[in-house]
C-alpha cells in the first residue's frame, strides 16, 4: 500500500513540531498507518482517526487515547514486531514512532473494536461490584492461577516475550551536586541558575524534546517564541561541561538520601530492535546533592456520566495534539472547564479550522477576561452548566448539559443535548507530586489551588514550578532560577547572585479563581447515573467509590484497596484526586480530612531489562575460579556450584555414568592416589602475638599447645552453642597461623574473627588477613600419595617418622616452594601442597606427569563427599544445620571445656535445652537393603505404620553409595541416637515405600584410622 | 539506598558497600559462665525494636572492613550519626524525646 | 650485619613464617589472566576503541596490617621504602613500588614479583611490635583501565564518584565493582588501575569487556 495515498485525516497541513518530510510506517492491530517523524505513537493514532486504542479491565469498554503524557491510562499499549522484543506497558502517549513500528492493543479479545467481553462486560459489571479484586481473589487460594490468568487478561497488563531479549540494557552511576527532574520552564531555568555556578548538574526529562508544556504553549518569553527561549538554554547547557541532559529519560524513583534512578530509553525512539551494539535502555543511579523537582503538573479531567467514551480528552491534552503535533483529534468539540486556562483548547481548536460547539463553564461567573475572548471568536460560553453525560460508544457523538449549583452538588435543570465528537473536560491541576512521596513524605493540600502539593521531607530536596502550585508561566521561571541557584548554593557553589536568578520578561493574562469541581452530578444519583468513571485503568467509578465508604472503608488506603482504585499501571495519575474527593464528600469530610494515598517507585512502568542491566546471562553472577580451572575444563569435569565457585563435581571418563565415575575416582583414592582441588577452601593468615588465645576463644578446641609445625582441626560455634564452621589451623610460627575454613564459609569467618577482634577484643594483638585466593591447594590423597610426593620434591623428608599425620612442613615441590600438610579429609595418607596460586597449574601438572604410573585420579566434590563419609567426617553447613552442638555431632572430643577464657559457644551449649536428654545426635545409617541409597532429607520415624502425622526421630543429613564398602552409607540425626546403636529406624518414602536402616557408627571405614597414619 | 558516612574512611560511600550487623551495644557478658540461661537468652536474642532513634552496628564490607555504629531513625532512614566502636553516641532517643 | 640485627632477625623467624614463594627460573607462573591470553588479544585483537585495558601481571603484593601509633611499623616502612604511608584514601608511589592505604591499619604494596621476599624481609627487619605482612601475590592481580571512556566503563561498574573534585589522581578507594570488589587508584587523568581477587577475575574480565563494548576494548600486552 502506498502510504503517501493515505490520508491523515486528523493532520493539519501547517504547524507542529513535526516533520512533514520525514514519512514513517507503522502498524496498529495489525493494520499500516502512516504518520511523521516527531510523532508519538498517540499522536499518528489521532492523526489517522484511530478511536478505539483498548478495552476496558472490569467492563469492557471501548477506550480511547485521553492525555498526551505519562499520564495516559487507555493507550497502554504492546509493542514488539518480533516475539523477542515484546514488550508491554508502553504509553503510546510517551513512545516515539518509527518506522515499522508494531504496536496492539493488549486487552480487546478477539479484537478491540468487537470485544466478545463487552457482552459478558454488561452482565459481568453487575457482578463484579467494587472490591471484587479485594472479596473474589482473596480465595480460594487453588484458583488463584485461573484468577491471574484473567486478571492479566482482562486488565490489560499485556505479555512478557518468550524469547531471550537480544537487546543490551545496563546501568550507569553519577554522582550530582544538583540534580533537577524536568525539564520545563521551571527545570531549564533550575538547571541553567545551577550549571552557571559550576555545579555538577544532571537535567533529566521524559520526553525526546526538552521544554515541556513550552512545547505546545502560546506564550512569548523576552518577546519570543516560548520555543525560542528553550532553544536557547538548552543549547547553552549543552555547552556547559559540568551539566549532564538526560533527555527520554523517567526519573522513575527517588529513594533515600537524594538517590534517584532514571530510566533512559535511549534507542527505542530508533527501532524495535537496538543497533548492534547500542545500548537500548539505560538505569542511570544519581546520587544527589540538592534534588530540584520541576515535575509540572498533572491536568485533571471531570467525572461526568460516560466520561470514557473515546474522544473524551483533557483539554491541555488537546492543545498538546493540536500545537505540538498538528493533529485535530475530533471534529466538533465540547469544552468543559472549571477555569481559565481550560478555554485554551477550544481557541486551539478553532484556530485549527475545526467547529467549537460550545465552551461549557461549570463557574456561575466565569472570568471576564476568558469570556470576551471567546465571544470576540464567536464561541458560545455556557456558564454555570456541565457536561452531565455523554452519548456515543466507540466514539463520542453528542452531549447531555445542563445547570449546575454553584458548588457543583446538583443538576438545577435545563438539561439540554448538543451534538459533538469530542468532550474536553478541564478540572484543574494536580501538580506531579509522586516522586516527592517517594521516600515516605505525604503531599499536603492546599486550599488556595484545590490540590495536593509536594509534603515536608527530610530529603534535600526544592520545588519549583507548577509541582509547587505555582502555574504562571512566570511564577515557573522564577521559581526554577531561585531554586536552582538555592540548590547550588547549598551544595557549595554560586551565591545566588541576581545574575543566576535573572528571569525573563513574560506577559501572561491573570487568571481568574477556579471552581473547585471533581464530580460532575447528574439528574440521577450517583448509583443510577451512567457509569462515571474515576480511574480508567482500574475501571473504578464515583458510584464505586461511595459504595466503598458505604461499606465502612473510610481510610483513603483502604478504600484504595477496595476499589482498586490507583493501582493501574499509571499509579492513577488522572483518577486519584477526584476519587479521595468523591470519597470525601460522600463522608462529609474534606479532602484534607479524607488525606492522600502515597506514591511509589516507579512514576512509570520499567522494563525488567534495565532493572537487570548486565547482571544477566554469563554475568548474572560472578563465577570463581581456581587457578586450575582450565585443566579441569579440559579433562572433561562437571561442575558443582559452591557458593560462586565452580568446583569439579566428578570427572566423567567416556561412557561413565556419575556413579561410575564417582565409584572409579573413590577406588583410586583407597587404592593408590587421587588428587582434588582444595583451593577453594578459605585460607585466613592469623598473626600476632595474641593470635593463639584468639584461636582459643573463637574454636571450641584447645589451641594454648599446639606446636610450631602442626595442624590441628577446629570446630567454630556461634554464642548459641550451634556449629557453624570448621576447619584446620596450622601453626607455622609462634605468632602465625594459617586458618582454614569451609569454601562457603571464608567471608563469613573472615567477617566474624573480625567482629569479636573489632567489638569484643580490641585489646588483642591479632591482624586477619585473607590467603584464599593466594594459595593453590593440592590435595593428595591415597596409600601411594607419599611415594608419588617424593618423586616432586628433594627438600622435604616425608618419611612417617619425620612428618607425622597433622604436620605441616615447607620445602619444594616440582621445584615450587610449597607449604605441604599432612591431613586428611579421605582418611587415607595425604598431603595438601599448598604453592602460591600463579604456580597452581604448574605444579598441578607436574603432579600428573609423575603420578600415571600410580594411577593418579583427579577427584571431585562429590568423591570427596563419600570418601569423608565413610569416615565419618561431617560438612559443616551439610552435616549441620545452625541447630546442632558439637556434642550432638558426637565430636565432644573437640571441646576443651578447661579452656580458661569462656569460648564462644561454651555458655550457649550448656544451656538447659543443649544438655538435655534425647537431642537429636548424629549416628550413621546403615540400610538394611545395601544397595538402596536413603534420599538425603528422609525424615525418621520409629513406627512407620503410625498413622500420619508420624512421629519424626531426625533426619538424614548424607547419604551415598560406597563403592569401596559395597554397600550405601548414610549420616543422619536421630534423637537420642548415640543411645540406639543397633536400633532399627525407618524411613517412609513419598512413593509409600520405607526404607529400613540400623542405627551405627557414622565410621563406616577404618575406625581407628590407621591408613592415615601409614 | 542510603549514604552513609565511614567514619574510618572519612567519607559518605554507598550502602551496598555496608552491611547491617543488627543493634549496637550488645556487650558481650564478661563472665557468661555466672550468667543463667535468662540472661544468656536475652543477651542472645532479645534486641530492640524502636520506632525512632536506634543504634545500629554497621560493618564498611567493601571497603575498609571496619565495624561502627550509626544512630539512624527507623521511621524516617535518617542517618543522625555514625562512629566508631568504643565511642558513645551524641544522639538518644532519650534526647531526642 | 650487626649482631643486634641478627639476633632480631632470629626472633622474627621463629615468631612469624616467612617464606620465598617464588621458584627459580623454570617453573612456569599462571597469572590470573593467563588463560585469556591478552598477549595474543593485545596482537591481534581490534585497535579501535577508546578504553585500553592491561593486565600487570605476577608483581609482588605485600598486605601491610600496623598501628600508625607503632613507630617502627610507621619510620620503618618510609626507612626501607623511602616514603611514607599514605593517609586514608591515599596512594604513595616511588620507582617500580607502589602503596596504597586500604583501612587505618592497612596498606597494599606493590613491588615487582621477584621483591615481595626481599622487601617483606627488609620491612620485617626495620619493623618491632604488633605489625603483620601477608604476601598475597598469588590472590590477585592488577588490571589498567585507560582512555577517554574509561571513565563510563567505571561508572558502570561502581557507585563510587570518580569526578576529578572526589577522586584526583592518586587517590584509591577499596570499593564494589560490578558484583565483586577491586581496589581502585587513580593513576592519571584518563587512567585507573584495578586491583581484583584472583578468582573473580576472569568475571571482571567478562564484565569489562561487556561494559566496554560501545567504546570500542583494545587490549594491550
Amino acid at each position: 500500500m502506498n502510504l503517501n495515498s493515505m490520508t491523515q485525516q486528523n493532520r493539519l497541513q501547517t504547524g507542529g513540531r513535526i516533520n512533514r518530510n520525514k514519512s514513517l510506517a507503522f502498524k496498529f492491530n495489525g493494520t499500516s498507518y502512516p504518520g511523521f517523524a516527531g510523532d508519538t505513537l498517540a499522536s499518528a493514532l489521532l492523526a489517522n482517526g484511530v478511536d478505539v486504542v483498548g478495552r476496558s479491565f472490569k467492563y469492557s469498554r471501548p477506550r480511547g487515547i485521553v492525555a498526551a503524557g505519562a499520564d495516559e491510562p487507555n493507550a497502554v499499549l504492546q509493542l514488539g514486531a518480533t516475539e523477542a522484543t515484546q514488550v508491554p506497558n508502553v504509553r503510546a502517549t510517551q513512545q516515539e514512532l518509527f518506522d515499522g513500528l508494531v504496536a496492539a492493543s493488549t486487552n480487546g479479545w478477539p479484537s478491540t473494536d468487537n470485544d466478545m467481553m463487552s457482552y459478558i462486560g454488561k452482565v459481568g459489571g453487575r457482578m463484579m461490584p467494587p472490591g471484587f479484586y479485594y472479596k473474589t481473589f482473596m480465595y480460594p487460594q487453588s484458583l488463584w492461577d485461573t484468577y491471574e490468568k484473567f486478571i492479566r487478561k482482562a486488565a490489560g497488563l499485556g505479555r512478557s516475550p518468550i524469547e531471550n531479549d537480544p537487546d543490551i540494557y545496563d546501568q550507569m552511576n553519577h554522582h550530582a551536586d544538583v540534580m533537577v527532574v524536568g525539564a520545563g520552564p521551571a527545570g531549564l531555568s533550575a538547571a541553567l541558575a545551577a550549571g552557571r555556578t559550576g555545579a555538577r548538574v544532571i537535567l533529566a526529562d521524559e520526553q525526546a524534546e526538552f521544554g515541556g508544556m513550552l512545547l505546545h504553549s502560546d506564550e512569548t518569553i523576552d518577546g519570543k517564541p516560548a520555543c525560542q527561549w528553550v532553544d536557547e538554554v538548552v543549547a547553552e547547557l549543552t555547552q556547559m561541561a559540568n551539566v549532564m541532559l538526560l533527555p527520554r529519560s523517567t526519573v522513575n524513583g527517588y529513594h533515600d538520601h537524594n538517590f534517584l534512578t532514571i530510566h533512559e530509553r535511549r534507542t527505542d525512539h530508533i527501532a524495535d530492535l537496538a543497533p548492534k551494539g547500542q545500548v537500548r535502555q539505560r538505569m542511570h543511579r544519581v546520587r544527589a546533592g540538592w534534588v530540584v523537582l520541576a515535575t509540572g503538573a498533572i491536568e485533571r479531567p471531570l467525572v461526568y456520566g460516560n466520561n470514557d467514551v473515546p474522544g473524551c480528552m483533557l483539554a491541555s491534552a488537546v492543545s498538546t495534539y493540536i500545537k505540538r503535533y498538528a493533529v485535530v483529534p475530533g471534529k466538533e468539540l465540547v469544552l468543559m472547564t472549571t477555569n481559565d486556562r481550560g478555554y485554551k483548547a477550544a481557541f486551539h481548536w478553532q484556530d485549527a479550522g475545526r467547529k467549537v460547539v460550545a465552551i461549557v463553564d461549570t463557574r456561575a461567573e466565569s472570568t471576564a477576561a476568558c469570556v470576551v475572548e471567546a465571544q470576540k471568536r464567536g464561541l458560545k460560553v455556557i456558564k454555570g452548566s456541565a457536561v452531565i453525560e455523554v452519548k456515543g460508544s466507540k466514539r463520542v457523538t453528542g452531549v447531555t448539559i445542563a445547570s449546575i449549583d454553584a458548588k457543583g452538588n446538583r443538576v438545577t435543570g435545563n438539561v439540554r443535548k448538543l451534538g459533538c465528537d469530542t468532550v474536553a473536560s478541564a478540572g484543574g491541576w494536580s501538580p506531579a507530586v509522586h516522586l516527592s512521596c517517594h521516600a515516605g513524605s505525604r503531599p499536603e493540600w492546599r486550599d488556595d489551588i484545590q490540590a495536593f502539593v509536594p509534603g515536608k521531607t527530610l530529603q534535600k530536596q526544592l520545588t519549583a514550578g507548577s509541582v509547587n502550585g505555582s502555574y504562571t508561566l512566570n511564577a515557573c521561571l522564577e521559581e526554577g532560577a531561585q531554586r536552582g541557584a538555592l540548590a547550588a548554593a547549598n551544595a557549595g557553589f554560586g551565591d545566588q547572585s541576581d545574575e543566576l536568578v535573572k528571569v525573563p520578561t513574560v506577559s501572561e493574562a491573570a487568571e481568574g479563581p477556579a471552581m473547585a469541581l471533581f464530580h460532575v452530578p447528574h439528574t440521577k444519583p450517583t448509583s443510577r447515573a451512567p457509569k462515571q468513571f474515576v480511574d480508567y485503568q482500574t475501571d473504578v467509578t464515583a458510584a464505586g467509590i461511595e459504595v466503598a465508604t458505604r461499606e465502612g472503608f473510610e481510610s483513603i488506603e483502604h478504600v484504595k484497596r477496595y476499589t482498586a482504585m490507583g493501582f493501574g499501571t499509571d499509579q492513577g495519575k488522572l483518577g486519584n484526586i477526584n476519587g479521595m474527593a468523591i470519597a470525601a464528600k460522600s463522608m462529609n469530610k474534606t479532602i484534607p480530612e479524607t488525606g492522600t494515598t502515597i506514591f511509589r517507585p516507579n512514576y512509570t512502568p520499567i522494563t525488567f531489562g534495565a532493572i537487570a542491566g548486565r547482571n544477566c546471562g554469563e554475568l548474572f553472577d560472578p563465577k570463581r575460579y581456581s587457578a586450575m580451572h582450565r585443566w579441569h575444563l579440559e579433562n572433561g569435569a562437571k561442575f558443582e556450584d559452591v557458593g560462586q565457585w565452580k568446583r569439579p563435581w566428578y570427572f566423567p571418563q567416556a561412557g561413565e555414568s556419575m556413579q561410575d565415575s564417582l565409584n572409579r575416582e573413590c577406588k583410586a583414592v583407597r587404592e593408590s592416589a587421587g588428587i582434588l582441588d582444595a583451593s577453594t577452601l578459605g585460607k585466613i593468615d592469623i598473626q600476632g602475638k595474641d593470635a593463639r588465645e584468639f584461636l582459643g576463644r573463637v574454636y571450641s578446641n584447645a589451641w594454648a599447645k599446639l606446636a610450631v609445625g602442626k595442624c590441628r582441626y577446629g570446630l567454630m560455634c556461634g554464642e548459641d552453642g550451634m556449629v557453624f564452621d570448621d576447619g584446620v589451623t596450622a601453626c607455622l610460627a609462634e605468632n602465625h597461623f594459617v586458618m582454614t575454613t569451609t569454601t562457603g564459609g571464608a567471608a563469613r569467618v573472615l567477617e566474624w574473627l573480625e567482629l569479636y577482634h573489632q567489638t569484643e577484643w580490641p585489646d588483642m594483638e591479632v591482624y586477619f588477613n585473607t590467603v584464599t585466593d593466594h594459595w593453590s591447594t593440592l590435595t593428595i590423597s591415597g596409600p601411594n600419595s607419599r611415594k608419588l610426593l617424593s618423586e616432586l620434591t628433594d627438600d622435604i623428608d616425608l618419611s612417617k617418622d619425620n612428618f607425622k599425620f597433622m604436620d605441616w612442613k615447607a620445602g619444594t615441590v616440582a621445584g615450587v616452594p610449597a607449604r605441604v600438610f599432612r591431613i586428611s579429609f579421605t582418611g587415607e595418607l595425604s598431603f595438601e601442597v599448598n604453592v602460591q596460586a600463579n604456580y597452581g597449574m604448574y605444579v598441578w601438572e607436574k603432579v600428573f606427569e609423575v603420578g600415571a604410573k600410580y594411577n593418579l585420579t583427579p577427584y571431585g566434590t562429590e568423591s570427596m563427599h563419600v570418601l569423608r563419609a565413610e569416615k565419618g567426617f561431617i560438612i559443616a553447613g551439610q552435616d549441620t544445620d545452625g541447630s546442632v552442638t558439637p556434642i550432638d555431632l558426637g565430636m565432644d572430643w573437640c571441646v576443651a571445656n578447661s579452656k580458661p577464657f569462656s569460648y564462644i559457644g561454651k555458655r550457649g551449649m550448656a544451656r538447659e535445652d543443649c544438655v538435655k536428654e534425647n537431642r537429636k545426635q548424629l549416628v550413621g545409617l546403615k540400610t538394611k537393603n545395601p544397595q538402596v541409597v536413603i534420599p538425603e532429607g528422609s525424615q525418621a520415624v520409629a513406627d512407620p505404620k503410625q498413622p500420619i502425622p508420624m512421629t519424626m526421630l531426625g533426619h538424614v543429613t548424607s547419604s551415598y553409595y560406597s563403592a569401596c564398602l559395597n554397600h550405601s552409607i548414610a549420616m543422619g540425626f536421630v534423637r537420642g541416637g548415640l543411645s540406639r546403636m543397633g536400633e532399627t529406624v525407618y524411613y517412609p518414602q513419598p512413593d509409600g515405600s520405607v526404607i529400613e536402616a540400623e542405627v551405627c557408627s557414622p565410621i563406616f571405614l577404618d575406625p581407628k584410622g590407621a591408613r592415615q597414619n601409614v | 539506598m542510603f549514604s552513609i558516612y565511614c567514619p574510618y574512611c572519612e567519607e559518605h560511600r554507598e550502602e551496598e558497600e555496608f552491611h547491617a550487623k543488627g543493634q549496637a551495644h550488645i556487650a558481650r557478658p564478661l563472665d557468661p559462665e555466672n550468667c543463667s540461661d535468662k540472661e544468656w537468652g536475652e543477651y542472645l536474642y532479645f534486641r530492640d525494636n524502636p520506632r525512632g532513634l536506634h543504634h545500629e552496628l554497621w560493618v564498611h564490607a567493601t571497603g575498609c572492613r571496619k565495624f561502627f555504629n550509626i544512630t539512624r531513625d527507623t521511621q524516617s532512614y535518617e542517618i543522625k550519626e555514625t562512629y566508631k566502636i568504643g565511642a558513645k553516641p551524641c544522639f538518644t532517643a532519650t534526647q531526642d524525646q | 650485619m650487626s649482631e643486634l640485627v641478627m639476633a632480631k632477625q632470629e626472633t622474627q623467624t621463629s615468631l612469624y613464617a616467612q617464606m620465598n614463594q617464588l621458584p627459580g627460573v623454570g617453573p612456569r607462573a599462571e597469572s590470573p589472566l593467563y588463560h585469556a591470553d591478552l598477549t595474543t588479544i593485545a596482537k591481534q585483537g581490534p585497535v579501535d576503541g577508546s578504553v585500553q585495558l592491561q593486565e600487570l601481571a605476577l608483581l609482588g603484593h605485600l598486605v601491610l596490617r600496623g598501628s600508625l601509633q607503632n613507630g617502627s611499623f610507621v619510620k620503618g616502612f618510609a626507612r626501607v621504602m623511602g616514603f611514607a604511608l599514605p593517609g586514608p584514601m591515599q596512594s604513595a608511589a616511588e620507582g617500580d613500588a607502589s602503596v596504597r592505604w586500604i583501612s587505618p591499619d592497612e596498606w597494599l604494596l606493590i613491588v615487582p614479583g621477584s621483591d615481595a621476599f626481599s622487601v617483606e624481609t627488609r620491612l620485617r627487619e626495620a619493623m618491632e611490635g604488633h605489625y603483620s605482612i601477608a604476601n598475597v601475590s598469588g590472590g590477585q592481580t592488577v588490571l589498567m583501565l585507560s582512555g577517554k571512556d574509561a571513565i563510563s566503563v567505571l561508572k558502570k561498574s561502581t557507585g563510587y564518584d570518580l569526578h576529578d573534585s572526589n577522586f584526583p589522581v592518586g587517590k584509591v578507594v577499596t570499593t564494589v565493582f560490578a558484583k565483586t570488589q577491586a581496589v581502585i587508584r587513580r593513576t592519571g587523568p584518563q587512567e585507573w588501575e584495578l586491583v581484583v581477587r584472583r578468582s573473580f577475575s576472569d568475571y571482571v574480565w567478562l564484565w569489562l569487556q561487556d561494559a566496554s563494548a560501545e567504546y570500542g576494548l583494545i587490549v594491550r600486552g
